[in-house]
This record gives structure tokens, C-alpha cells and sequence, in this order.
């Protein structure tokens, strides 16, 4: 392998950590304007040297920011690809479109309207994007700000009495439209406010000055599972009974981060429950892939530092406790082992310094087929003896590698451009939910530097292709 | 004599210029704790509610509380040992507050003014002045001695990384203190008897306040490398071999700072003692060090118990300057204020020690023409 492949497949592997890792919020040690500049500086880089690559990387689970980024930057300087790329990034485009959260897409929209980038070909996704959509009237009601925007960018045909309600909502004595009517009727009577979607409902009812706890229990059959997830604590408070939910059907890290945010003493008191949804959850994140891991060890950070920061509060830690009940799943044979907690993983809590190097020896000595590492990776007590133990692991106990080690790093590092590393010999992967850690871990391999530019570009290409015949077949 | 025995030296966390050193204490002192009041109540994670058996209170130097009856606030004067069960307050000053920082007192956070009663031995040092009257010197100094003697020093949010470092650092579950170091330079140490007292003023230390040095080191200087640590392969045949490798370095870690890092502390000229207070088995003292110009002078204070162990410590770092104001007022002081004698013991003359006298910030003792 050249030089200059070397460095190609760097960037991207580089890249992709971040793009998943990284969403541009405040971190344990970095402010959300670092993160963002660098994440930024990424995407330009990326862009501009290894077009193909950038544009592929849509197939992989990058995060829902950093996939709004990059359809957003690919519209923005569509006149430097040819009309072959063109046509395979429009497809990508639309595919992982269909695949982000409405918000962000629209999202997306208004940054392209800002920014004046308006073709034929944008346009045109944005059409087909928007008459996709299941139900116009929902999105006026729900969007309607940025549904607008999108209709007066594209030049959108918008059915029926959509474009009245966005553009001229009073006009009308009544509305045909079941959504529009109960939205016009909620803005001077409380009862039809329960119609609407949850955000609408919430800023109509303050207006109403309905009571925290009877808007709760009444709009809890409208509320989207996510909503639903959040709202736990605050309905439990009110005495909402109606809200409360099978938490076995959250996705595996937001659950995760859910029991993490309630106190300990309750997450003592509710152990069977909380643990039994998180199996459950596990469980479905395995799949087929239920077992088949062999025997597994994992070395999960527990430091101070996997609290996160304000706008992620104790992901890094969420994090790692999902990897912990999911690797129960996939492994036959399983033993975590954290930092500094011991005892019941449901009670854990960060607190104290990063001592990798001795448990990564607990866990060798286990001789497991793989070892998962889930950590920020700043290994600090001593700094670099973590890199160290896996070096002489590899070289003096391991040389024949019987055991695979991976790291994962749930938080970017905007100092460096990529996940903080271990050390060379281990292959390091950015993190967001620990349901991708299975996919992850096959990307773990380019992380090295052992697999070629060549097997970079032939499995970003085959991802291409799944991601792609997945979607369209879906349609 | 300052000794770290029963304090174990952990691997330091680096931010920038900034190096931290735990110190971790194997078995915390139950019998000197901090005073309940400087507890924060609205955080559980540190208030243990034991039973307690007999122990004595210390109250931290500008520890902030509501001490007084009518509720306003006022600042513990100087570090204080307290009996737990006596009704009286500490020694205090009475503050006064904008209506803003009162409002925050309200949130009944652990607050320090940012003094420190070392300072005060610092400055109190041959503060009377001139014990003879020579003719040197002016009238005013004879009789009203250096007052007002002032010194400057910067507070710790105004030291360049240092709030981040403190932030971020991650606390030992046993740590009892801490070295902090400033581009490798000695800035501050602090040693407390029990980890829950260590996680109650740990945020204190960006309040406290630092020398000229140290501010300007931490603006001077990007970053500090970390002490990697390095493994030698080919002794290693089996995980036990590793685990040998791992506590030898742990060991060279402890070894390198106390000798390199902490050695102008710890092994440094010796330091002048002077007790405050005794109660208990615990002995409260405050320090001055040799004013050596070429090294490291700290002050500081300590309580230490009855086998002379470390309790308390806290220590401050004299820029050069008030290195230099502290040695040229102890060689005057050794000769009874005679500027001959002091400039013979100093190797110099009688107009290069008035010319250093002046340096130094004292000129307005001396008579002018004489």
C-alpha cells in the first residue's frame, strides 16, 4: 500500500469515527463551538479530497447531524461532481433522507435555503422528500415553519388546504382536513388541543393555562415513543399514569441513558423491571447474531469523565452499560468489567480516575476470544499505560492474535480530528448507540491501517449497495 | 520538616500547562474532620451520616458561612481546630456583600475569600521594623515599622487553564490532597485528613490564590507533556510478569515525583515553624521557608497530630520578588538592622544593599542622602 493510500484511508476511517461519534455538543472536556468547528473542518476536508468516499459514508451509521451535513454539503457543491457521481449521490441522498427524522431534514432544508442553494436538482429532492410524506396536513401542523420554508424554496405544490394553513390559516371558517380543523378550533378551545401532536399541543395548552398534570395524562395517547421515553420522570411526578410505557421497547443506549438518569436508590428499588427491559432491548438489538461472540470481555469506563456534559448528561457512561447488557447478548460466554464500580451494573456511577491498564489485564488474564473496550480513551492514571499493556500483549503474550481487541469511543476529540486512540496495535471505532457495535466492530479492521485503500473502497462500496437496494426495495 | 508519610503519590492528570497530582491517603483520619457547616447540604454524595465519636472540627482559612445569629455571612479568620460540640463560632470577619454575591451565599455553596492565613505569617514577618534605631532609617520606620506592608497575588480563576484543569480532573474515591503544578513549578499544596473533606473543597482550590510565577507560567507555557510510561517486552513472559512491570512503575512514578517534582517542597532548605494551636492530639502551625533566592520558598500551614503526621496542609508559592523582600528582611533582621553588618553578611556594600533595599519595594525606610 502507497503512502498516499495509507493516508486516504485514514482520513476516512478518521472521518467516519467522527461523523459518528461527534454531534457537535458540548463534550466532558471540549465546548460544543470546538466540537463544531472541527467537525466542520472534517467535512470540508473530507469533501474536497475523497468525494466518492464522502458520499458513501451516507450508507454507514453516521449520526443524524453529521448525515444532515453531509447532504446538505454535497447539494451545496454539486457542479464538482460528474453527472455519473451525481446520479449515484442522488440516490444516496434520497435513501438516507428517507431514513433521518423529519426535523432534521427539514432542518437540512432551511440550511439550504439559507445558504441560496437552489437548483433544478435540489428541488427536486425536495419535492419528491416532501410528497413522500405519509401525511401533508400532520407536517403543517407539526413542521409548519420549516414545511413553509420548504414550500416557498422548492416551489412546492402543496395538496388541498395545506398551503392555505401554512400561508393564510385564518381565512377559512373551517377546515376540512381533520388535523387542520382540530389545530384551528385548538387555538380558542382547550378540548381539541389532545388532537394534536405533542410539541403543538404543549406551547397551545400554556396558552390555555391547563395544568401540567391533565395535559399530560390527556395527550399521552398522541405522544411518540421518544416523547414518551422522556417524559418518564416528568409523568411519574405529575401523577400521569397514562404516559408510562413498556420500556422493553426503547432502543437499547436511550434506555440506557434513561435508568442512568434516575436516581440510584430507584434504580435499586426497580432492579428487576430496569434489567429485564434492558435484556429484552439487548436482545432485539442482537438479532441473529444472539451468541454467536464466543466468549467475550468487556473493559467498560466508569471514570468522572464518562459523565459527558450538560447537553450529554452521562452518555459516554449510557454508552457503555448498553454495550455491557448487548455484548450479554451477542457473547456465549460474558464478563464485564468496569473501572471502578463493582457489583450490579444498574447501579453504576461516575466517579473516579481512568485506570485502563490494570483492568485490561484482569481482562486478558480471562484469555476471552474478543476484548471491547468502551472508553473516552483518555487513560490517565498512569497516562499511556493502557497503549503500553496492549503493546506487550500483542508482541511478548499475543503475537499470534487469538484474541481481538477493539475499542470503541463514544466521544470525539476535537483536538486531534478523530476518536482519542489507545495506541496504534488497537483498532479504534467512534460510538453513538451501542446497537451499531456489531457493524462497528467490521469497520474496526480499516482502523489499523492493516486492511488496504482498496478493501476501504470495495466495502464502502458493497455498504453502498446494501444500504441503497434496502432502501429503494423498501419503498 | 514537611513529610508525606501515610500519603500515597498517584499518577498526575495533565490539562494543558497544568499538572495535578493526587495524593491518596490508605486509611483516612476519622478524628479531624472538617466542620459540618462547610459541608454543602444540597450534596449528599458527601455528607456522612454517621455517628461520630469524639473528633475535632477544623474550619478552612475564608471559609464563608452564616456564623453569626442575625444570619449574615462572615469568613472563618485564619484555619481554625473547633470543638464539634462547642456553641461558639470560629474566629470571623464579618463581610458584606453586593446583593448579587449574597444571593448566591444563598445557594449555600462553599464559598473561601480568596486569603490565606500563611500569607498573613508572610507578611507579619519583621513587621515592627527596625529594632535599633540607626540613622538610616526614617523616623516613620522606627516607629511604625513596615506598615502597610502589601502584597499582590493572582486568584486562581485568573490562572490561565486552571479552572478546566480542576473541572475535569478526576478524583481519586481516596484522595486526600493534591500537588498542583504550574508548568512543572510547584504552585500550591493541599492535603486534607478525610477524601469526603477532599470532595467538599476540591473546588476550592480555583479560589484560592496564586503566586506572580505561577500566572505567568501558565500563560507562558502551552502544555506539559504527560509521563508516558514505558514497558519493556522482552522481560515479559506471562500476565504476572505484567503485573510486576505495572507496580514497578507505579513505584518509579512515586519515587520521580517526590524527588523531582515535590523535592523543592519535601526536600527543601528548612522550613521555620510556628505553633498556632493545640488541640486534641492536633497541633496547628504555620511555616516559612529559609528565603533561599535560588529555590523554592513556600509558606504555608499545617496541623499535624501528635506523632507529627500530616493532617492538613496548605501551602502557597512566593514569586521571586517576595522570595527576594522576605531575605533581605531576614539578613536585616539577623543583624539588628545595621546596614554594614547586613551588607558584609551579603557580600556586598553599604550602597548596593540600599540600592537592593529600594529594588526590593523598602526604599521609603531609608533616609534619603545617608
Amino acid at each position: 500500500m502507497s503512502a498516499s493510500q495509507r493516508v486516504a484511508c485514514e482520513d476516512v476511517v478518521m472521518f467516519v469515527n467522527a461523523a459518528i461519534a461527534s454531534s457537535a455538543q458540548r463534550e466532558f472536556r471540549q465546548s460544543a463551538g470546538e466540537q463544531r468547528m472541527s467537525l466542520g473542518f472534517l467535512h470540508e476536508y473530507v469533501l474536497g479530497n475523497y468525494r466518492e468516499l464522502y458520499a458513501a459514508t451516507l450508507a454507514l451509521d453516521v449520526n443524524h447531524l453529521n448525515a444532515a451535513w453531509i447532504v446538505t454539503n454535497l447539494l451545496r457543491t454539486a457542479s464538482a461532481a460528474g453527472p455519473r457521481e451525481r446520479a449515484l449521490e442522488g440516490r444516496l441522498i434520497a435513501a438516507r433522507l428517507r431514513t433521518l427524522p423529519p426535523q432534521r431534514v427539514y432542518a437540512a432544508f432551511r440550511e439550504l435555503r439559507r445558504l441560496g442553494v437552489n437548483n433544478r436538482r435540489t428541488r427536486a429532492i425536495m419535492r419528491d422528500w416532501v410528497t413522500a410524506r405519509p401525511d401533508p396536513a400532520f407536517d403543517a401542523v407539526k413542521y409548519r415553519r420549516s414545511l413553509s420554508v420548504a414550500a416557498r424554496h422548492a416551489h412546492l405544490a402543496l395538496p388541498g388546504e395545506v398551503g392555505t394553513a401554512l400561508f393564510d390559516w385564518r381565512t377559512p371558517k373551517r377546515y376540512d382536513t381533520p388535523i387542520l380543523e382540530s389545530w384551528r378550533r385548538a387555538h380558542y378551545e382547550a378540548r381539541s388541543l389532545y388532537d394534536l401532536p405533542y410539541t403543538v399541543a404543549e406551547g397551545l395548552a400554556v396558552r390555555h393555562g391547563i395544568d401540567r398534570a391533565r395535559f399530560l395524562a390527556g395527550i399521552a395517547p398522541r405522544l411518540t415513543d421518544h416523547e414518551r421515553l422522556r417524559l418518564q420522570s416528568s409523568a411519574a411526578r405529575h401523577g400521569a399514569a397514562t404516559v408510562a410505557m413498556d420500556l422493553a421497547s426503547a432502543p437499547l443506549t436511550r434506555l440506557a441513558v434513561y435508568v442512568l438518569s434516575l436516581p440510584r436508590p430507584e434504580r435499586a428499588e426497580r432492579r428487576a423491571e430496569l434489567t429485564e427491559a434492558l435484556r429484552t432491548a439487548a436482545r432485539r438489538a442482537a438479532g441473529n447474531r444472539f451468541g454467536t461472540w464466543g466468549r467475550v470481555v468487556a473493559v467498560l469506563d466508569d471514570s468522572y469523565s464518562s459523565a459527558g456534559s450538560a447537553a450529554k448528561r452521562r452518555r459516554p457512561l449510557a454508552v457503555a452499560l448498553a454495550t455491557h447488557y448487548l455484548l450479554e447478548a451477542l457473547a456465549t460466554s460474558y464478563t464485564g468489567l468496569w473501572l471502578n464500580h463493582s457489583g450490579d451494573p444498574l447501579t453504576v456511577h461516575p466517579v473516579g480516575v481512568t485506570a485502563l491498564g490494570e483492568r485490561l489485564v484482569d481482562g486478558l488474564e480471562l484469555r476471552p476470544d474478543r476484548l471491547v473496550i468502551v472508553s473516552d480513551g483518555w487513560d490517565n492514571a498512569p497516562a499511556g499505560l493502557a497503549a503500553e499493556v496492549l503493546r506487550v500483549w500483542r508482541t511478548a503474550l499475543d503475537p499470534g492474535e487469538r484474541t481481538s481487541i477493539v475499542h470503541l469511543n463514544p466521544v470525539y476529540d476535537s483536538d486531534s480530528f478523530d476518536v482519542r486512540r489507545l495506541g496504534g496495535d488497537v483498532a479504534t471505532v467512534g460510538v453513538r448507540d451501542a446497537e451499531d457495535v456489531a457493524a462497528l466492530v467490521e469497520l474496526a479492521r480499516f482502523a489499523t491501517g492493516r486492511a488496504g485503500f482498496d478493501e476501504l473502497r470495495a466495502h464502502l462500496s458493497d455498504r453502498v449497495g446494501r444500504f441503497l437496494h434496502a432502501s429503494e426495495a423498501a419503498r | 520538616m514537611i513529610d508525606f508519610a501515610g500519603l500515597t503519590v498517584a499518577p498526575s492528570q495533565t490539562w494543558g500547562a497544568v499538572r495535578l497530582v493526587p495524593l491518596l491517603r490508605a486509611e483516612p483520619i476519622t478524628d479531624l474532620r472538617l466542620h459540618q457547616r462547610a459541608y454543602d447540604p444540597d450534596e449528599l454524595s458527601i455528607v456522612e451520616v454517621g455517628p461520630r465519636t469524639a473528633y475535632v472540627a477544623y474550619v478552612p482559612h475564608a471559609f464563608v458561612a452564616d456564623w453569626t445569629a442575625d444570619g449574615t455571612p462572615a469568613a472563618a479568620y485564619g484555619t481554625q481546630l473547633h470543638d464539634p460540640a462547642a456553641k461558639a463560632a470560629p474566629d470571623r470577619v464579618g463581610l458584606r456583600f453586593h446583593r448579587r454575591m449574597n444571593r448566591r451565599e444563598d445557594r449555600r455553596r462553599l464559598r473561601f475569600l480568596p486569603l490565606h492565613l500563611a500569607m498573613e505569617g508572610y507578611l507579619g514577618l519583621q513587621f515592627g521594623g527596625p529594632s535599633i534605631a540607626w540613622q538610616e532609617w526614617t523616623h516613620r520606620a522606627v516607629t511604625r515599622g513596615l506598615s502597610p506592608r502589601v502584597e499582590a497575588s493572582y486568584r486562581g480563576a485568573a490562572v490561565a487553564g486552571l479552572e478546566d484543569a480542576l473541572r475535569i480532573f478526576e478524583i481519586h474515591p481516596d484522595q486526600c490532597g493534591m500537588l498542583l503544578y504550574v508548568a512543572d513549578a510547584l504552585a500550591a499544596a493541599f492535603v486534607l485528613p478525610h477524601p469526603a473533606d477532599y470532595r467538599a473543597l476540591h473546588s476550592s482550590l480555583v479560589q484560592d490564590f496564586y503566586g506572580e510565577l505561577i500566572f505567568q507560567y501558565a500563560h507562558l507555557y502551552p502544555a506539559v507533556p504527560d509521563f508516558l510510561v514505558r514497558l519493556d517486552e522482552d522481560r515479559v513472559t506471562s500476565l504476572a510478569d505484567l503485573r510486576g512491570q505495572l507496580a514497578r512503575t507505579l513505584k518509579d512514578w512515586s519515587d520521580f515525583h517526590d524527588s523531582a517534582l515535590a523535592g523543592g517542597l519535601l526536600a527543601g532548605p528548612d522550613l521555620a515553624f510556628t505553633r498556632i494551636r493545640r488541640m486534641g492530639r492536633f497541633t496547628l502551625s504555620r511555616f516559612v521557608p529559609a528565603f533561599d533566592p535560588d529555590g523554592e520558598n513556600h509558606i504555608g500551614e499545617t496541623i499535624t497530630d501528635q506523632r507529627g503526621r500530616l493532617a492538613y496542609l496548605k501551602t502557597f508559592r512566593l514569586s521571586a520578588a517576595q522570595t527576594r523582600r522576605g531575605y533581605l528582611l531576614a539578613k536585616l533582621a539577623a543583624h539588628d538592622w545595621n546596614l554594614d553588618a547586613t551588607a558584609a553578611a551579603l557580600g556586598t556594600d553599604r550602597q548596593n544593599l540600599k540600592l537592593r533595599l529600594d529594588g526590593a519595594g523598602f526604599g521609603h525606610l531609608l533616609r534619603p542622602g545617608r
